[in-house]
């Protein structure tokens, strides 16, 4: 196995290259699930229940089938029904509006059943039950500790100890989830929203019990998933039944509204902590005690104590069920809820130490990669004009703030990839990855144009398909050190088949052939080109199936982030202003997507810090913001400054980019309000009634 | 403030600066006025309907209750306008009608009866892209590209109406938009490239 090359001997990684996507996506021809079309189509539509919690006692279908234009109707796909959203019935007719329409004639009787949708509620003694069986609601139940905790604290000289609170936020990709399912005989074909082909596969096979090789699964464009669409759900059981059952293609995309409440989120998380540190900054306990909502699922545990080097820490963690949808992963899931714990505790810290907030993280961090992006993002940022925090006077005032993070991102070994060199000279690589919107048909073009020295229109990438070799689904930052180290390995084992056939056509050995740039020179017959080379093969392509291997590629990145915000005293309205970040990911793939998946991480933050709130009313369980106007995502208005650099550590090889930097900012933009206006707000998102009630606050104290 | 006088902060800009929901709506009645179906009744059953779409004269068949957006991606198989939010939130199904920006989700197909709507799918001339296209591929001014035909219609629009839009002009513009991958930096970047491309005579 050859390593990658040197980075200025690539032409095509490590490079700015534009997606070979890109004209497909600009002109609106790139084929998305939602815009797949079939010869008979119908429209299927899910009911869903109106009550957070009931037993389904009967639904009578009987006039949504007598409308014309319905071609199939499933009933009572569940008994009980768990959150407002979930699945009771299901619906497919020759236009959507008939389908809606046939929704509404569904009579459905319900039993009512108490609720809970406040986890601080429901898990209180006596609270409703979500499922029978748990008592208090408590789900998964989690406990670790380091050294000892007490006599941490005993060594400390400054304590202090706060409950740091995020609510839940909603994955939004644009594109909804939803499929399109068409059977052809016994298998079925399905176009899916999916970040993961082979996933879905085996998922809907399992559930339909049926073969998996009689399940194919297409995704060559989607628009966007941020890990909530990892594996198969409901609606595509629910979209394959109908289709079966009409006998016609069914296309079935969710609305706004049932992607809010039904696929998935982030959970929310309460994160009771206490933490110590000696008078030089040296940090000697952490404890915390937990608490967040996964709806009806799990998963809300966050990777306390993060960061930081704590010789003695415990923690414990409750899941607590509430009835809303189950969470999902999403973009480095439990990462930015530990950061803003941590990263708010530790500034309040310093503050209580009179140290500064870098300089107390440099000297408790013990990550060599970050300690020297602490001191580049500080330099390109100009940490040294951070102010005394609340110092600021007038109707605006400006704060500085810091924040870390880390995560995995390595790549899988089971991965698979078939590079082909085919007897005319074109070239192509079948890898059942999917391209999320990050860029992977880009990279995988690039790494096999590059290990063949080809140009990126010489190569033809396929990807998105279930029946092409196995790849992991696009989560954990793994799409890119699974896929590229497996496409290299394969077209190097087919240029050493090629080479090997030359070599016999030309009656030469293999090791005497120079390639380089399309052209072999074989010793005493001069240079022949690509396409004089793969005639050769006589009218047998080459196939060489490879799979991944260790040493182009590794696990673990380090992150910071830098954010200036203006905070307008009087509106309570924050603005965030600059962002820098400085990013490890290895090996940059290509250079011009990775900056674009860096800015997207941090955006995402800035909703998340600053707006992003699923509401669940109290009394009827129902989400009142399911909409994108008052669930709000960040918009080109609250755009601030964005600058990137990449921490060059690209002698690792490739590590994964979609996580990372979704972490840092979360931290460092909650720490620059408080230096802005001298308070500290302890829930996100920090809107603008909760920065004039802290400064309420801080004029009364 | 005349839209004459200020291209790029027209009333349809203000109002989605303010909040994309609200565009759709508010916008609406004049519409309908223009486009005189005002006062005619239609339905229950299909009406049929004409529209230029990209400067070829379609005539289609649609349920009143369509909507232009679904008109244009189901009946004429035009899928590049998106339908995301389906409430005028989001600005993905932005197209252009009678020269003014429309949020096609947020309007009835009959009431664009007659009108000339001019969608992604119409930009590029044959294989020669958009100066804006170009600049989008370029500066990696999409991700997952799902909101990408709505940036590049508001941002065509804009330089039509504004050749020099400075950086705030080309934030209020494409401000009804929402993209969740987060290329906003990229967008600004590409139009701004665009504009100046096109001053060029690129
Ligand atoms: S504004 Fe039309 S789909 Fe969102
Ligand atoms: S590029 Fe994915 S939503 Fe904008």
């Amino acid at each position: 196995m050859a390593p990658w090359k040197k980075l200025d001997e690539m032409s095509l990684v490590h490079k700015e290259v534009t997606r070979i996507d890109g004209a497909l996506k600009v002109t609106g021809a790139a084929q998305y699930t939602y815009d797949i079309q079939r010869p008979g189509m119908l429209y299927g539509r899910i009911l869903r229940s109106v009550h957070p919690h009931a037993r389904v006692l009967s639904v009578d279908t009987s006039k949504a089938e007598a409308l014309s234009g319905v071609r199939a109707v499933l009933g009572a796909i569940k008994d009980e029904v768990n959150f407002v959203g979930d699945d009771v019935a299901a619906v497919a007719a020759v236009s959507e509006e008939i389908a809606q329409e046939a929704l509404r004639l569904i009579e459905v009787q319900y039993e009512v059943l108490p609720f809970t949708v406040r986890e601080s509620e429901a898990k209180k003694e006596g609270a409703p039950q979500v499922f029978s069986g748990r008592p208090n609601n408590i789900g998964n139940h989690d406990e670790r500790s380091e050294g000892e905790v007490e006599k941490g604290f005993a060594e400390a000289d400054v304590i202090i100890e706060h409950t740091y609170h995020l609510n839940v936020q909603l994955h939004t990709p644009l594109e909804p989830h939803g499929c399109v399912c068409e059977w052809r005989g016994e298998d079925l074909y399905m176009w899916d929203s999916t970040q993961g082909v082979h996933s879905t596969r085996g998922g809907v096979a399992r559930a339909l019990e049926m073969p998996e090789n009689q399940v194919h699964v297409i995704t060559h464009h989607m628009g966007g998933g941020f890990g909530s669409k990892l594996s198969p759900k409901s609606y595509n059981i629910i979209c394959a039944r109908l289709a079966k059952k009409a006998g016609a293609p069914v296309k079935l995309m969710l609305d706004r509204e049932e992607e809010m409440l039904a696929v998935g989120n982030r959970p929310s998380s309460w994160q009771k902590i206490k933490m110590g540190a000696k008078k030089d900054g040296t940090l000697t306990a952490f404890q915390m005690e937990s608490f967040g909502t996964a709806g009806i699922g799990g998963g809300a545990g966050v990777p306390q104590p993060y960061i930081y080097n704590f010789p003695n820490w415990k923690v414990s963690h409750d899941d607590v069920h509430i009835n809303a949808g189950a969470a999902a992963p999403m973009r480095a899931p439990g990462h930015p809820q530990a950061n803003f714990a941590m990263e708010s505790a530790m500034d309040e810290l310093a503050d209580k130490l009179g140290i500064d907030p870098l300089e107390f993280r440099l000297k408790n961090d013990a990550n060599s990669t970050r300690q020297q992006e602490y001191k580049i993002g500080a330099e390109k940022f100009g940490w040294g004009n951070r102010k005394q925090s609340g110092s600021g006077t007038g109707l605006k005032v400006t704060g500085l703030g810091v924040g870390s993070g880390r995560w995995g991102g390595g790549g899988n070994n089971r991965t698979e990839a078939i590079v082909n060199i085919y007897p005319d000279g074109a070239v192509d690589v079948k890898i059942g990855t999917q391209d999320i919107g990050v860029g992977t048909w880009t990279i995988v073009a690039a790494v096999l144009a590059e290990e063949l020295e080809l140009e990126l229109v010489d190569v033809k990438p396929m990807i998105g398909e279930s029946d092409f070799p196995w790849a992991p689904a696009s989560g954990g930052s793994t799409t890119a050190p699974s896929v590229t180290p497996t496409v290299k390995l394969a077209a190097e084992a087919a240029k050493k088949k090629l080479l090997e056939v030359v070599a016999e056509e030309y009656g030469v050995k293999p090791e005497e052939i120079r390639y380089g740039k399309k052209k072999f020179t074989i010793p005493g017959q001069g240079e022949i080109g690509w396409k004089t080379a793969c005639a050769a093969l006589n009218g047998k392509a080459i196939s060489e199936k490879v799979q991944w291997a260790e040493g182009l590629s590794s696990s673990g990145t380090a992150g910071c982030q830098f954010a200036e915000v203006e905070v307008d005293t009087e509106t309570g309205r924050v603005q965030v202003k600059r962002m820098v970040a400085v990013q490890d990911c290895g090996l940059v793939v290509n250079l011009l997507t990775a900056r674009s998946q860096v800015n997207g991480g941090m955006i995402g933050e800035i909703g998340y810090s600053l707006f992003e709130n699923r509401l669940l009313d109290h009394d009827t369980g129902i989400m009142p913001n399911a909409d994108l106007e008052n669930y709000k995502i960040p918009g080109a208005l609250e755009m601030p400054d964005f600058d990137v650099t990449f921490y060059d550590e690209h002698e690792r090889g490739v590590i994964g980019l979609g996580e990372p930097p979704a972490i840092p900012g979360v931290g460092a933009i909650a720490n620059a309000v408080a230096n802005a206006i001298g308070a500290r707000i302890y829930e996100l998102p920090i809107t603008p009634d909760k920065v004039l009630m802290a400064l309420a606050g801080r004029k009364e104290g | 403030m005349s839209e004459q006088q200020k291209p790029g902060l027209s009333r349809r800009g203000f109002l989605k600066g303010v909040g994309g929901g609200v565009v759709g709506v508010t916008v609406l009645p004049s519409l309908r006025t223009a486009t005189a179906r005002y006062g005619t009744s239609v339905g229950p059953g299909a009406a049929r309907i004409t529209l230029t779409v990209n400067g070829e004269k379609k005539m289609i068949e649609v349920d009143p209750r369509t909507t232009l957006l679904d008109a244009l991606r189901d009946q004429l198989g035009l899928t590049g306008s998106k339908r995301v939010c389906n409430k005028g939130q989001c600005g993905a199904c932005t197209v252009i009608l009678n020269g003014r920006s429309v949020l096609a989700c947020s309007m009835l197909a009959i009431d664009a009866d007659g009108a000339t709507v001019e969608t992604i799918e119409g930009l590029a001339k044959g294989d020669e892209l958009h100066p804006v296209q170009r600049a989008f591929i370029k500066d990696d001014a999409l991700q997952c590209g799902f909101c990408t035909p709505g940036f590049i219609m508001s941002s065509v629009l804009l330089l039509r109406q504004n050749p020099s839009p400075t950086l705030d002009e080309i934030k209020y513009a494409v401000s009804g938009n929402l993209c969740r991958c987060g290329t906003y930096p990229h967008v600004f970047k590409a139009v701004d490239e665009a504009a100046k491309a096109m001053k060029k005579g690129g």
